[in-house]
């Protein structure tokens, strides 16, 4: 069963990582829904 | 995790439901992570946030965690992720992630 489909994904991206708006294009691209999207700095 | 996202994730978690959201997490070091999968999904381990004391059981992955990977269009990932990939613990990062989801994750 599909994990991302048809869902609603909260993104807690990462400024040194991938950031929040790269992790979005490719939930969307998989077929969820951007509920809410951040990008953190942990350092 | 930012005190002001935890309470969002609160909030998003309580108007949607937990069983129908996926906390997907980009953090480039496992420590940060396995922070981060541990307060969506067993509550706010550093006690700071809105979060603390409230085990949502969130479905927490990490991006880069080969069952995410597989479901992304392979464009879309090789322009947004690919090229950050080279540089990250991917084994470390899924074995933090998957741990906590498995400990903590109850949807």
């Amino acid at each position: 069963m599909a994990i991302l489909a048809g869902k609603k994904v909260i993104i807690v991206g990462d400024r040194d990582g991938i950031p929040g708006p790269a992790i979005a294009e490719c939930a969307i691209s998989a077929g969820a829904e951007v509920a809410f999207a951040t990008t953190e700095c942990f350092v | 995790m930012d005190l002001q996202n935890q309470a969002r994730i609160k909030e998003i978690t309580e108007e949607a439901g937990g069983e129908n959201i996926v906390v997907l997490l980009g953090a480039a070091e496992p420590d940060s992570a396995s922070i981060a999968a541990e307060t969506v999904t067993m509550g706010d381990p550093t006690y700071a946030g809105s979060l603390a004391g409230v085990p949502l059981g969130l479905k927490v992955y990490h991006i880069v965690e080969p069952e995410i990977k597989e479901e992304i269009d392979p464009a879309v990932y090789e322009e947004q992720v690919a090229m950050m990939e080279m540089v990250l613990d991917i084994e470390s990062l899924a074995a933090e992630v998957s741990k906590m989801r498995q400990e903590g994750s109850t949807f």
